[in-house]
Order: C-alpha cells, then structure tokens, then sequence
C-alpha cells in the first residue's frame, strides 16, 4: 500500500520486499586489489547455466594466462580461459557448489612467470555486427556476473519477433555485505560506459538505465561523470530494498512494466545486464582477452581482511581464506550474498566466474540461526507483506508440511517463487520457508517428469 | 597463515535472520497490557488484582500440564499463554468469584487453545472461548457489576472469594455499565468518564486511553496490524453516527460508542490476535467491518447491552472463509490472463 503511494510521489521503487541490514560498510571503502595465484587452480568445465565446453588443450599442456583452454558446445556454452600461465597438471573431477562432482583443470601457475595477459583481435562496438559481437562475447566466456551464471551472449540474443527498447544496467546489489559491483562502478565507470555500446549494438535497445541503491551515492555520482554525451544513458538511485536486483523487481521498479508469471524481461521489451558483466564486456571486447579474472567481496564475521579482491577463477576456497585469514570459529562459508548465497560443503571449492562473494560466518552468527526455536505459524502476514511476488508463504508452508506439492504449484503459484529468501527471513516462527519450497519444487518437478515418462511409454 | 582444517555447517539460503520472534512478540503484547492491568486494579482494588492474577496462574498451569500430560516439551515460554490469561482476566468483572475465574480459564486453554493443536491452530479467541462460557454458564455473575467499593484495597467483595459451585452474594446494589444504563435506562455516561476509566463494568475495559496507548507502542513495534482495531473504530463510529444523526434520543453518540463496553479492549487486543485475523491486508479490512458492523448490531438491536464478544468470535470464524476468498494477487499472473 505505501508502495504504490510512493510511486505516486515518483519514487521508484518495487511493491513488498525487506529490509535486511546491508552490512556493508566493512568492504565498501576498501579498493580492489590483485588477489595473489593459489599453488593449484582448479577451473571447471561448468562455470554457467548450459552444456559445460569442450577441453581444448589436454593435461601436461603449457598455458598461457587469458588463454582460451576450453571452447563453447554450442549456443548455450561460452569458453574457458586460463586463469594463470602455468602448466596444467591433470583434467579431473572437482566439487561443485552445488554438492556435484564436475570435471577441471588443475593448474600450476608458474611462480617465475611474468603472468602477462594474452591479448586477441579486438572487436570494437562501431564497427562490428550484432552477431560478432554475440560470438565475441561467447568466446571471451563472458556469463552474467552477478551470480547467475547464464550465458550473457544468449541473454542478449533478441529473439525473432520480440524487440527491446530498454536496456537495465544492474548495480543495486541489494545483497548484504557484497560490494563487487560498488566498486566496480566506482573504479571501472569508464569500463561500464565502454560496455554499453556493445548492448546496444547486440540488442538494438534505444535506451540504457543504469539502477543503483541509495547506499552507493558515489557509485553513482562516479558513473554520471563519465556519462558519454551521444549515448541515452541515465542513471536511476533506487531506495535500498531486497531484492531490488531481482530482475522483475527491478524492471517493475524502474519501468513500471509487470512481466508475466513464466515469462522474461524480454517479454516486456527489457534486458537486463549486471553491471560487473558490462564492465567486463567494456574491458574484455577492445583487447580481444577472455574472462580468467574477476571481482569478489570477500567479508562476513570471520573474516580478518575483508576486502574487494580481483581473484583469479579456479582459486579455491580454502587458499582465499587461509589468504585473508579467519576466527577460529568459523562454521560456515558461503558464496554469494547472505539471502540467496549456497553455503560451501568443502574448501576445495573454487570461485567460478559466478561467483559475487565469499562471506564466511562464525558460530555467534550461524548458531543464532541454525540452533533457533521453531514455533508454529501464527499467520501473522509478515511472509505475506515480505514477498515481492505477491505469493501466499504462510499458505505455501502449511501445504509444504502436508506434502501436497500440487496444490502449491496449481493453486498457490509455487513455480513463480524464485526463492530470494524474504519469507524465511521475515518469519517470526522461524520457519523455514523458502528452504521447505526448494524441496516442493523439486519433488513436484520429479512427480511431472515421472508423469511425462508415463505418458510417453 | 592459518592452515584452515574445519567442519562446515551448510544449511540453505538465506543465512541471515531478523531478530524478533514470535516469543518477542507475545512478550511485548503483555507489556503493552501491564499499564490496563495497574489501572484495573487501581479503579477496582484487590478484587481485581485477584482476578487477574488467577485467570493468568490457571491459564499459563493448564497449557504447561496439558503438554506434559501428552509428553510433549511444555509451550509456555512462548508468552502466549500469558496473553490469553491477562486478556482473560481483563474480560471478567472484577467481582467474579474466583473459582468461576479458575473454571473459565482451564475451558479457555483446554479447549479453545489446546484441543484446536495450540498456539497458531486455535480457530477463536481463546480468552473470549472461556468468557463466552462464562457467561452462558454463570449469566448473573458475570453481569454483576460492583458499585464503587468504599475501602478497596483492605476489604475484599464477599463475592470474590465465593465456595465453588455456591450462589455468590453480593454485597450492597450492583450498579449499571454505562451500555446497560444507555440500553435500559437511556442514561448517557460523560464521554471523558469513559475515556479515563472512572466507570463500572470489566476489569479491563475501562480505560480507553491505556488501551490506546498500548495499541499505539505495539504498532510502532510493527508487532501488531493497526488495520484492525482502526478500522473496527471507525466502522463502529461512522454506522452508530449516521444513526445518532438520524435519531440522536433512540441512538447514543458514536463517541459514547466508541469509548463504551469491551469495544477498544477486544478492537486493539483481542481482534487484533494473528492467529484468528485474515492473512492479507484486504482480509483484515473485510474483517474489522464485519466486526464493527456486528458490534452495533448487537449493542442496539441486540437483546444484550454488549456484543463485542460474540462479535470478534463471528470474525474469527469467518476469517478461514475470508483468507480462502482473498488471496494476494501473485506477479505477473494478470497479464497471462489477459493473454490466454
């Protein structure tokens, strides 16, 4: 209700959502620095949504940094470079964030190399075509940024029919403690400018937004700086709220546009662009380099040196922290922000090009959340008035305890959950809820390809 | 550097929380409640301290026995409990025998709360489920109201302190609540009478400003859904207003109606309850008018001088109808429909 008294008053924001503290303040001021090379990087095949790439250099192989050592499988993949000039000492299996065993590179940096960058063609925006720029944004690896992990050069891909007329840069990074796209706005404005006409040209958008919260005023003052007077670029301050990166939440906010339940921004005329991703292109596209680097916050309570680091893809989990070093009580890392981040099951992880943030908690923190009582729902709404979907939770969770799956997807709307977190964050029962519609999800989407393989035999 | 050689807990998303919980929440209703309490007892003397503080001993006893009784971890650390005894008591008239209190309270727990599955399952009211059988059981006592006692503090009504199962006596001439005086006398009680309490009737329901005032600190808490006690109040005030303006002999003020009876005590703490109220704020709104109207109803048309009760009950029944009628509109979902 007082959301939309507030867009009356021209104040942009999204209906619903949460206040969570940002936890910001002890990464934001600190700049980026070069993260050193671990003894052994671990690169997986799979570092995005689609089918993993294709080695193209074989174990006890010699690379060079930025070079590409895996090549895309199609549409839906992008290559793989080489994160440091090295050798690379086998190509086996790996743990993945998601509890999977995937196969890598595992490579040896060598300690006396200058680690100079190998440079390509250069593809600039003026003069390539939208599909050299597409192929070129595939073959430099270049994925979206801000922790999804989906091909940007399939994003970008304006499908027959469809047309975009705007362009959302996304730097809200509403998540708490990360500060990856606040100092990339901050330090790379001119990257993040230099990105944009190659949107533009793959996407045929007429205008560009750029969103920031209003907690990173200088972010935001940086990017107005080196606005490029012939380009239709403006740059929106959004009031901080979760989950305002949400590219619905975000759409709705800026535009006023609703896209529809299933669909994408595009169904709306919009694609949206991680800020992080398009200071890459900016960066990446000019020297022809592929993406073997990138920025993480690397914070949260039981880290000593928190800070923004440029970290090298593959480094793992226990050189970054071993690196910056931690409490004694750490008990949980997780990658990504605190509301939607996965909680690492091993240090042997590796950061991947998806990665935003490697957030580590002591017991004081985890304890609190882990340990905590669990009272029954008093349908007090808090879950209602939380999600930015407009979903019933407190509903959702009675069905989630009843196993009755299909009611929620049918009747209450399961699939358009896209689990941000706010209902189990708000909840003063502290039920689980999102958690409780992550194993929904998943048991009604086996149930249907159950049913599906029935129906073919 | 430090080698790192730990176990992981690994738990889903989010990893953070806010802080209240349902046991803050509780905790603060009662404190919101204390200040009615003292003023009770300050108006109505020992009688009244007795009351309550029985109606919470036997309410918090029998939640706390009934769960170990079933051999589960007793519930009543979560305040809730204390809720329903203060509420109770504050519904009661302050010279009600004491063993009344004990009989109400454990019917109040036992059944309206615990029988339904306990906090968050219970369908009503479950202050009101043992006033309601209060007063269907024990009709006289629990409309005898006490005149105002000479020595309030060293002397105890003769009623209070009643042998279970006996008739109470009464000492000296009951006198009328301000609704009972307007319904069968037509007397009208000063509005700034009600305002500061200085009035007979239930322990609790006579200072509206107390009760405002902890309505307004659980509100800036955000631990209570401000929706529902306002618009009670103003559906309350705009129906007996357009009647007062029709006929201003037959039918009180809305001010007197405002200020009068259980109104602002079941309107801020009782249909103000989570547990029985509408899930969306379009519930909540359907609901306060239905209880607003119901209130009128009852109190001018109604063969009782007071309906405040049986109207937050008829609400809280209504509300499971009301929650499967209103649902929020999910995002995106108009479009899609326009589309097919």
């Amino acid at each position: 209700m007082f959301d939309a008294v507030k867009h009356l008053f021209g104040v942009k924001t999204f209906a619903h959502g949460i206040h969570p503290p940002d936890s910001k303040n002890a990464s934001k001021e600190l700049a980026i620095h070069q993260f050193p090379f671990a003894e052994l990087l671990v690169v997986p095949f799979s570092q995005h949504i689609g089918k993993p790439a294709i080695p193209i250099v074989g174990e006890g192989a010699e690379v060079a940094r930025g070079q590409m050592i895996a090549k895309p499988d199609g549409f839906m993949s992008v290559a793989i470079h080489a994160p440091a000039t090295g050798l690379i000492r086998s190509i086996s299996l790996t743990p993945a964030i998601n509890g999977k065993m995937t196969p890598g590179f595992f490579i040896e940096p060598y300690t006396g190399s200058t680690q100079e960058v190998m440079e390509g063609p250069p593809v600039m925006a003026d003069t390539a075509s939208s599909e050299e720029i597409l192929s070129a944004i595939q073959n430099a690896g270049i994925v979206g940024l801000g922790g999804a992990g989906f091909p940007t050069h399939a994003k970008l891909k304006v499908p027959e029919g469809k047309t975009v007329d705007a362009l959302i840069i996304n730097g809200a990074e509403c998540e708490p403690y990360l500060t990856t796209d606040h100092r990339v706005m901050l330090e790379h404005a001119d990257d993040v400018m230099k990105g944009i006409p190659y949107l533009l040209r793959a996407t045929g958008a007429k205008t560009v937004v750029i969103a920031v919260e209003s907690n990173k005023p200088d972010a935001a003052e940086a990017l107005r700086k080196v606005l490029p007077a012939d380009l239709p670029i403006t740059v929106e301050v959004l009031p901080v709220k979760y989950p305002q990166g949400a590219e619905k939440m975000l759409v709705s906010a800026l535009l006023g546009r609703e896209i529809p339940s299933g669909g994408l921004p595009l169904d709306v005329g919009v694609i949206c662009t991680n800020v992080g991703t398009t200071a890459e292109i900016g960066h990446l596209l000019p020297r022809g380099m592929g993406l073997y680097e990138r920025v993480i916050t690397v914070g949260g309570p039981a880290v000593k040196k928190k800070g923004n680091y440029r970290i090298p893809i593959g480094t793992p989990l226990r050189y970054i922290l071993e690196t910056v070093g931690t409490e004694d009580d750490i008990t949980t890392v997780v990658m990504g922000g605190p509301m939607m981040g996965a909680a690492a099951s091993s240090l042997d992880i590796s950061i991947t090009k998806g990665s935003t943030g490697v957030i580590a908690f002591t017991h004081r923190e985890t304890g609190r959340v882990n340990e905590i009582a669990e009272y029954p729902c008093i349908k007090c709404g808090a879950c209602v008035d939380a999600c930015p979907i407009f979903l019933n939770p407190s509903q959702l969770g009675i069905l989630a305890s009843k196993e009755q799956y299909e009611t929620m997807v049918d009747d209450f709307h399961l699939r358009d959950c896209f689990e941000c977190g706010c209902c189990t964050f708000v909840c003063p029962s502290h039920i689980p809820l999102v958690q409780k519609f992550r194993v929904a999800k998943a048991a009604s989407r086996k149930a249907q390809a159950k049913a599906t393989a029935e129906a073919a035999k | 550097m430090t080698r790192l050689a730990k176990t992981l807990t690994i738990r889903s998303s989010p990893h953070i929380r806010a802080t209240s919980g349902v046991d803050s929440i509780m905790f603060n209703v009662v404190l919101a409640m204390l200040p009615v309490c003292f003023y009770a007892v300050y108006i109505f003397g020992m009688a009244a301290a007795l009351v309550l503080v029985t109606s919470v001993v036997t309410c918090v006893l029998t939640e706390h026995f009934l769960c170990r009784l079933n051999g589960k971890a007793t519930t009543i650390g979560d305040w809730s409990v204390v809720i329903t005894g203060v509420l109770y008591g504050l519904t009661l008239p302050p010279t009600l025998p004491l063993w009344m209190v004990v009989a109400g309270g454990v019917i109040a727990v036992g059944v309206g709360k615990y029988l339904f599955g306990g906090l968050g399952y219970n369908t009503f009211n479950v202050a009101l489920v043992g006033r309601a059988i209060l007063q269907a059981a024990f009709p006289a006592a629990m409309t005898t109201w006490p005149d105002a006692p000479v020595n309030r503090f060293g002397s105890l009504p003769s009623s209070t302190l009643a042998l279970p199962l006996t008739k109470p006596v009464y000492d000296g001439v009951s006198s009328a609540t301000p609704l009972a005086d307007w319904k069968f006398n037509q007397v009208a009680t000063e509005t700034g009478d009600l305002f500061m309490g200085t009035i007979t009737g239930s322990t609790g329901e006579t200072c509206a400003l107390l009760i405002l005032i902890g309505g307004i600190y659980l509100v800036a808490r955000r631990m209570m859904n401000w929706r529902i006690p306002v618009v009670i109040l103003a559906t309350v005030a705009v129906f007996t207003g357009i009647l007062h303006l029709v006929d201003p002999e037959r039918y009180a003020s809305p001010t007197f109606m405002l200020f009068s009876g259980g109104l602002m005590l079941g309107a801020v703490f009782m249909a103000s309850d989570m547990v029985g109220s509408p899930i969306t704020h379009t519930g909540t709104v359907i609901y306060a008018i239905l209880i607003g109207l119901l209130v009128v109803l009852i109190r001018v048309w109604g063969g009782m001088p007071e309906g405040v009760m049986y109207a937050i009950l008829i609400g809280n029944a209504a509300t499971p109808q009301i929650d499967s009628w209103i649902q929020p509109k999910v995002y995106g979902t108009s479009m899609r429909r326009a589309a097919s």
